[in-house]
């Protein structure tokens, strides 16, 4: 038997060591590029309160939420039981309402609940494309230097917490 | 919560992504006014748009996508060429936020060179293969120089057509 | 009742698939004729069961039967008979039915059409294709079964994904899988080549047929899948280089060269080994584009919803029927060494450069799709690679090849004198290099190198091709005898080549001189592109079948008249609430105007403006109609009379053999 006619059996081996692999991971996720960075700068007006403003600076000094919403995100309804719980415990989320009007806001959050300590206005998506967020919910974890750390795309839920939130949060604080 | 039931509602999320019918952006920016760009910029503003990829469509370029996002991009594009930014640094403000995944082209560099040297490394190889085996095979004899065509149509015209009819091959 | 019938039927035939596998392969090592004749009667079997269970789950479809879970997925009340009829492939488990269907339809014709090769040959080829045929039952059965109930039964279905209800969706699936599966004969007979060790000019003889009518099924169907996304897809692409085109692109090339390793194998007895090798691989990226499309490890436009079981269940499958192949492969292939002569400037020679370019090609395609994930799976992030990867890669593999072409025809078999090839030559070349030239401005568009390139490359391919007719024509005294007397394949073959003219013509021309324009136009505006003026009359509401429309009234003039009435839609579908865009056409050979309703520029009010988009696509119809043509010169290479006298004389010569 000679080696080269072993070849495709070889390249055969290769292919399906990298599709095991492959199938434990999600296409639809885009990691961030932003993870280990800054958050990026803004300044934005507060929700009933467009006069305030809240900037970058503002999320520095504890480790903190931010979570990318809106009033006409489906998804975000699934994910909003769990922040009112996880803001039950003390945990500080500050909620970005994304491409979205104020009036529609207000009366999401009024049946949803609002679990956010501070609620940013966003209306055109400004903030949201220097974050990187390509659709809503999305949560950017930040530790007290205000750097991000971590990155969820889609609901947030308990799994996501306890695995790979919690464990980033205790680090940082 | 289990793992398939994340997934599910990713799942669930990419659908409500994709359906405009439910995802109600509120900004819908009427597309560039191509007024605003010199012609080059114009050209350039084409080219780009169709190099870069829509994030919520997963498999569309930002020009060809309907989704809002796209529609962002495609604005921010716009709005950066307008303001005399060149191509590497809209790619670049691009790549900040949403990383390599936004290129369709991808960029040469260390975790891309085998893919952009890849199918010629194949060719090459495959050549000399080929080569190195029509070379081991070459006639060893000095060749008797027969004209093939000449030759048939010395035999006459029916014959021609036969010979494409009969196998060629050694028997079995 | 119907549904419990069809699953019934898809466990018997899981049965008989199971004979089909071991029995005539038992019967093939005692050496069992009676044993080896199981093989044809439990493929009937098997295609009969199949085509029974199809019955059943399309009959659920007629009649709304939203007891079965996939139909009620899958379909709705509203739903036209047509697409009821069509949704029975438009999801995952219904089209693995699809696709067994087809794989028992060969097996079946295999064994009627094939009753006089030497019996153990059929019997080892059709237990491998029953062997494949229990995988693939296997999996309907254990992770994608159509025929599961729902219980409590909905009042209604959830309707078919809007994108398929699409004239254009009818027949490409089918074409696509008659393609794919086909190439499993090819693969069939490769492993029984392999196991009996006997590969021979008759071998390749009986494979010829089977693989070019795979590949010419799967020529039409990837032609259609085009056409239909160029149709429903809105943007005015026609391919993307999405990773399930790429699926149905691999096994397309490999099918290409396979027919042409073929050719050598048959006349000069070489390229033995190579040309099995092929035939495994040729089967192998359908079995990957499978996996591609439907363990949902990649991100494309049109994947099925998926589910990680089916992943791991097709990849399992996937390794176990290649590995054995592939060490079956590395075993016995060494055996086929030809040590005849072999000439570089000669037919076969050409013909193995043909598979150099052809084979590099389909790994650029494989390597591009797969890369994203082998960079992934490393962890090093997240790529893209898409169209400008693809396009600046594929030219110069593919140029090459389209020059090769004009040769093979001119150079004989053994060996060629390059003087007389050339000088026979010179007069295509200089047509082509002419019509390059002039083609761009002929059509009043500005002239751009690549557009003389790629036009004379075109024109060379067809010229070069139709030549070689009329030389054979000029040889023989009387002309009309000439023509009739040309072999169907070799009228097949010319026009094959002459589509794959017409198809690098089109290209060249579409994607150098399309222009397209997002445009904001109310009731009573007009654009202008190419000098066509588009005005859009009027929005209005319509009521589908299924769906609410905005229906566009476009009216387009050209130098002061009117040329076409264009009516794009957008379209609300009732009961799944997606939204479509229904683009319009205006075409003639030489260009397409293509017109899609984007967004009301305000949400609320539908008469108001919208944002339009217009394209001009000059010689877009050219790129399907080489397509078409490609697939006609198959069938014609196909049913070459050859193959049937050929298989008359040996069976002749076999009886005698086995009187003697």
């Amino acid at each position: 038997m000679r080696l080269r006619y072993l070849l495709p059996a070889a390249a055969l081996v290769g292919l399906v060591v990298l599709f095991a692999a492959g199938l434990h991971h999600d296409p639809h996720e885009v990691p961030s590029p932003l993870i280990g960075k800054p958050a990026p700068a803004f300044s934005l007006g507060l929700l009933g309160e467009p006069a305030k403003r809240y900037t970058a600076d503002d999320l520095k000094g504890r480790p903190v939420l931010v979570n990318f919403f809106a009033s006409w995100c489906a998804a975000c309804e699934v994910e909003q039981d769990y922040l009112m719980q996880l803001a039950a415990q003390g945990v500080e989320i500050v909620g970005v309402d994304y491409k979205d009007s104020d009036e529609d806001a207000s009366r999401w959050l009024a049946r949803h609940g609002n679990p956010y300590r501070s609620v940013i206005t966003d209306p055109q998506g400004a903030a949201g494309l220097d974050w990187g967020v390509y659709g809503a919910p999305e949560t950017f974890v930040l530790n007290a230097a205000g750097t991000i750390v971590y990155k969820q795309i889609g609901p947030l839920d308990d799994a996501v917490w306890r695995t790979r939130i919690a464990p980033l949060m205790e680090r940082g604080s | 919560m289990s793992v398939g039931l994340r997934r599910g509602l990713r799942l669930l999320l990419a659908m409500l992504l994709l359906a405009p019918a439910v995802v109600r952006a509120q900004d819908r920016a009427p597309p560039p006014d191509p007024a605003h760009l010199t012609a080059d910029e114009q050209q350039r503003y084409d080219s780009l748009i169709h190099e870069l990829r829509c994030l919520v469509c997963q498999n569309e370029t930002i020009g060809d996508s309907q989704a809002p996002l796209a529609a962002d991009l495609r604005n921010q594009v716009h709005a950066q060429l307008a303001a005399g930014r060149s191509d590497v640094e809209i790619k670049r403000y691009l790549t900040d936020r949403y990383g390599d995944f936004v290129l369709y082209r991808p960029p040469f560099k260390a975790k891309t060179w085998l893919l952009w040297a890849g199918p010629f490394l194949v060719l090459l190889i495959a050549l000399v293969v080929a080569l190195r085996y029509a070379r081991a095979r070459r006639h060893h004899e000095t060749p008797v120089l027969v004209d093939n065509e000449a030759l048939l149509r010395l035999i006459g015209s029916e014959r021609q057509s036969e010979s494409e009819d009969r196998p060629q091959g050694p028997p079995a | 009742m119907i549904p419990e019938l069809g699953h019934f039927a898809l466990i018997a035939a899981l049965f008989v698939a199971v004979l089909q596998a071991l029995v005539p392969a038992y019967g093939v090592w005692r050496r069992d004729r009676r044993l080896m004749a199981v093989a044809s009667s439990s493929a009937q079997t098997q295609f009969l069961l199949i085509l029974f269970a199809y019955g059943c789950l399309t009959w659920a479809f007629v009649t709304r039967d939203w007891s079965v879970a996939y139909v009620a997925a899958n379909s709705e009340a509203s739903l036209p008979l047509m697409y009821r009829l069509t949704a029975v492939w438009g999801a995952h488990e219904g089209s693995m039915l699809l696709w067994m269907l087809m794989l028992t339809g060969w097996s079946a014709a295999v064994s009627v059409f094939n009753r006089r090769l030497p019996v153990d040959l059929t019997a080892t080829a059709l237990a491998v294709l029953g062997a494949l045929a229990v995988g693939f039952l296997l999996f309907i059965l254990l992770t994608s079964n159509p025929f599961t109930l729902n219980f409590p039964v909905p009042d209604n279905g959830r309707d078919l994904n809007p994108l398929l209800q699409d004239p254009g969706f009818v027949i490409h699936p089918p074409m696509l899988y008659m393609g794919y599966v086909g190439f499993s004969v090819a693969f069939a007979f490769a492993i029984a080549a392999l196991i009996s060790g006997r590969l021979d000019a008759a071998w390749a003889r009986w494979t010829r047929p089977w693989t070019t009518t795979a590949w010419l099924f799967l020529t039409i169907g990837i032609t259609l899948g085009s056409w239909w996304a160029y149709n429903e897809l809105g943007w005015g692409g026609w391919w993307f280089w999405d990773p399930v085109e790429n699926a149905s692109f691999m096994p397309w090339l490999v099918g290409t060269a396979l027919i042409h390793s073929l050719a050598v194998t048959e006349k000069r007895g070489q390229l033995k080994a190579w040309t099995v090798l092929l035939a495994i691989l040729a089967f192998a990226l359908s079995l990957l584009g499978t996996f591609l499309v439907r363990s949902g490890i990649l991100v494309s436009v049109h994947a099925f919803a998926t589910d990680p079981a089916r992943g791991i269940f097709i990849l399992t499958f996937l390794a176990i029927v290649l590995g054995i192949a592939f060490t079956l492969y590395a075993w016995r292939a060494p055996k086929f060494v030809s040590e005849a002569d072999f000439e570089l400037f000669s037919r076969e020679g050409l013909l193995l450069l043909n598979n150099v370019f052809l084979v590099s090609a389909a790994a650029a395609v494989l390597l591009g799709t797969l890369y994203p994930l082998v960079i992934e799976a490393l962890d090093l992030g997240k790529v893209s690679v898409g169209p400008p990867y693809f396009n600046s890669i594929f030219l110069p593999l593919t140029i090459p090849l389209a020059v090769l072409i004009g040769f093979a025809s001119a150079v004989g078999w053994k060996r060629a004198r390059a003087a007389d090839v050339f000088k026979r030559l010179r007069v295509p070349a200089a047509i082509a290099v002419l019509a390059g030239c002039t083609l761009p401005w002929l059509l009043g568009h500005r002239t751009l190198l690549a557009a003389i390139g790629g036009g004379a490359l075109a024109v060379w391919v067809i010229v070069s091709s139709l030549h070689e007719i009329v030389r054979r024509v000029r040889a023989k005294r009387d002309r009309l005898a000439g023509i009739t007397q040309i072999p169907r394949a070799v009228w097949g073959m010319t026009l094959a080549h002459c589509g794959l003219g017409v198809w690098v013509l089109g290209i060249t021309f579409t994607s150098l001189y399309s222009i397209e324009q997002n445009v904001r136009l109310g009731p009573g505006e007009s654009a202008t592109l190419a000098g066509y003026t588009f005005a859009l009359k009027g929005v209005e509401p319509r009521q589908g079948p299924n769906y609410r429309a905005d229906h566009g009234d476009v009216e387009v003039e050209y130098q002061g008249r009117v040329i076409a009435q264009l009516a794009p839609e957008k379209r609300l579908y009732d009961a799944s609430g997606q939204i479509m865009t229904e683009s319009a056409v205006d075409h003639t050979p030489l260009r397409d105007l293509y017109v899609a309703l984007g967004e009301p520029i305000d949400r609320n009010n539908a008469n108001g403006d919208w944002a339009v988009r217009l394209y001009y696509k000059p010689m877009m119809r050219l790129v399907w109609g080489g397509g078409v043509l490609m697939a006609l010169g198959g069938l014609l290479a196909a049913t070459d009379r050859r193959y049937r006298l050929a298989r008359a004389a040996e069976r002749a010569a076999l009886s005698s053999e086995v009187a003697a």
